[in-house]
């Protein structure tokens, strides 16, 4: 009875329904496009703004050379390349293990008094304006050692990287299925030996993409250099190498010399290039970005790969 | 029914001459103040499969999780009374878990294989155990995925990643994974209960075929399950303060046939449950 009744009731309705429906839906459809493609503006306006205005500026020497002085022809920012590998680089080796290790604390012991603090003050940590970071940094390492370095930098950095690094392989941790664990557990493995044989392996793609992402996060970053890795003009990691060499100095006391004193990096060049009232270092301060832009865009690519070929592998 | 909710009827006598394996006396699992299980009587014959079945939520996974210890590794769950493997006590503090769980394996209900090669699945086990040689090691890997009628479909692909299986091939793997280290015991967890009925098959008959080197305790859902493969069967039933509780333990064919319960006959015949 109350079938046949609706269904009077709703014919009479459906065609002006129907119409109002496609009406409604249409006119949705294209609002989400439409704000969709706003979005996109500014991301390809930037991208090609950089591309258009540090595109012609780029030649291999801008790669292989160091800063010439003003008004000479030629000369690049390879001390800013290198120096911003050798921060990022530092700051990975020191923010990674840490990041890795407190995640795995969180996310097995998420209840206890250490666990609720950590989550608390990573989520504080990730909230923490950069200049402030740099700041501690410059308390941290700079003032102790009397002056300006790549290491203090990389430190800096770190600081920076190691909340999303936390919170990234938190997550992935949590993806990892609680029998996987338990599978473990259950052949007579100790936590430590399933947390490192199992699963870690299981989750290893989304820490390393989280991992990635954080670098590129934190190699674009000026603030927290500013008064820790200062800038060096005249960063030269091959020549560093080499009258390393040159002295018999060994492995430890070479990579001491590269990471003790300042460094450049290519935010902190573009900053400084881009204040100066000359068109070619303006000009260099574009190709600057764009260099960073590729840079970055490298990781991120990699990244993808990384998880694509992770995914394809674990299919078999 | 209040009566025979504490009626527990545990007086099975041996058919066979060997003795048992693995028994609890009065065994009562906690999860903080709320008791899951009551006083649980239970009593499992070496080489014997033995089913525990019940509605969802009585404590059949409770009961499993106790014999590995599993239930450990849940933060507010603690327990009462005694669980004996051959005789000796392993529910009491200071006894040696992963002792335990060598002993005592376990298949879950989802096939949980590590994410690495078929090889390293099963020999994980045993390396845990210390064992290093390479031969040793293949022996023991072809053994285990023998024994778990897997080795034909696997052996020419050892060291493809254990994903890249069926679901119903990796559950015996998951089986092989246990069968590595040797237990005495083998626990399964609804072990079909996320597979097709020709894999489901297959992980009954591999049970049937196993049975002869090990002792098997299986929860299950599946009555069908239970009546075919197990040879001993616990009827698992919650009591009035959602307690779970064992109402009737007795051979399979007589749970299935005659049970002295009303509930076991109402639950076993699909009336309820």
């Amino acid at each position: 009875m109350t079938g046949t009744r609706f269904q009077e009731l709703i014919s009479r309705n459906q065609a002006r329904l129907s119409t109002r429906r496609k009406i409604v839906n249409a006119i949705m459809l294209s609002l989400t496009g439409v704000l969709t493609l706003i979005a996109l503006v500014p991301l390809f306006w930037i991208v090609g703004y950089v591309l258009y205005k540090g595109g012609a500026s780029l030649n291999l020497a801008f790669f292989t050379q160091l800063p010439r002085p003003l008004g000479m022809e030629g000369g690049g920012v390879l001390n800013a390349i290198e120096g911003t590998l050798v921060i990022s680089t530092l700051a990975c080796i020191l923010a990674l293990p840490l990041g890795v290790l407190a995640a795995f604390y969180a996310e097995r012991f998420p209840n206890t008094p250490l666990g609720v603090t950590l989550r608390f003050s990573t989520d504080v940590l990730s909230g923490v304006p950069s200049i402030v970071i740099g700041l501690f940094a410059y308390a941290l390492v700079v003032k102790p050692q009397g002056h300006f370095s790549a290491l203090a930098g990389g430190v800096a950095t770190a600081i920076l990287m190691l909340p999303t690094i936390i919170r990234t392989t938190e997550e992935m941790l949590k993806l990892v299925p609680r029998t996987l664990r338990e599978g473990s557990l259950a052949i007579g493995a100790p936590e430590w030996k399933t947390s490192l044989n199992v699963v870690f392996p299981a989750a290893i793609s989304g820490i390393i993409t989280g991992f990635l992402l954080s670098i590129s996060r934190a190699a674009g970053e000026t603030a927290p250099l500013l008064f820790t890795a200062l800038g060096n003009e005249r960063y030269d990691v091959g020549s560093i190498i080499n009258s390393g060499i040159a002295q018999k100095q060994g492995l430890l006391q070479i990579i001491n010399r590269v990471i003790d004193q300042p460094a450049d990096s290519l935010p902190l060049t573009l900053w400084k290039y881009a204040q100066q009232p000359y068109p070619e270092r303006i000009r260099e301060s574009w190709a600057a970005a764009l260099v960073l832009m590729i840079i970055i865009l490298l990781i991120n690519i990699f990244a993808r790969l990384w998880v694509e070929s992770r995914k394809r592998a674990l299919r078999g | 029914m209040q009566e025979t909710n504490t009626a527990i009827s545990n007086e099975v006598s041996p058919t066979t001459t060997s003795e048992y394996k693995v028994q609890t006396k009065n065994l009562s699992v906690y999860y903080g103040k709320f008791r899951a299980l009551a006083e649980i009587n239970l009593s499992v014959l070496q080489n014997k499969i033995t089913a525990i079945i019940g509605p969802s939520g009585c404590g059949k996974s409770t009961l499993l999780r106790s014999f590995n210890h599993m239930n450990d590794l849940t933060p507010s769950a603690h327990s009462q009374g005694e669980i004996l493997l051959d005789g000796e006590n392993i529910n009491e503090t200071g006894v040696d878990v992963v002792e335990v769980r060598r002993r005592i394996g376990m298949v879950f209900q989802r096939p949980n294989p590590f994410p690495k090669s078929i090889y390293d699945n099963v020999a994980y086990g045993p390396r845990l155990y210390g064992i290093r040689r390479k031969n040793d090691l293949d022996e023991i890997v072809e053994k285990s995925l023998r024994q778990s009628a897997l080795w034909g479909e696997v052996k020419d692909k050892l060291h493809q990643n254990g994903f890249s299986l069926s679901g119903g091939q990796q559950q015996r793997l998951c089986i092989a994974r246990a069968m590595a280290v040797e237990p005495e015991i083998i626990l399964m967890d609804e072990p079909a209960s996320a597979l097709d009925p020709i894999s489901t098959l297959r992980i009954e008959e591999l049970m049937h075929d196993i049975v002869k080197e090990y002792t098997i305790i299986i929860v299950t859902h599946n009555m069908q399950q239970a009546a075919r493969v197990s040879d001993f069967t616990a009827m698992m039933m919650i009591d009035d303060q959602r307690a779970g509780r064992m109402i009737e333990f007795n051979e399979t064919q007589i749970i299935f046939t005659n049970p002295k319960d009303k509930r076991t006959e109402d639950y076993v015949t699909g009336r309820f449950g």
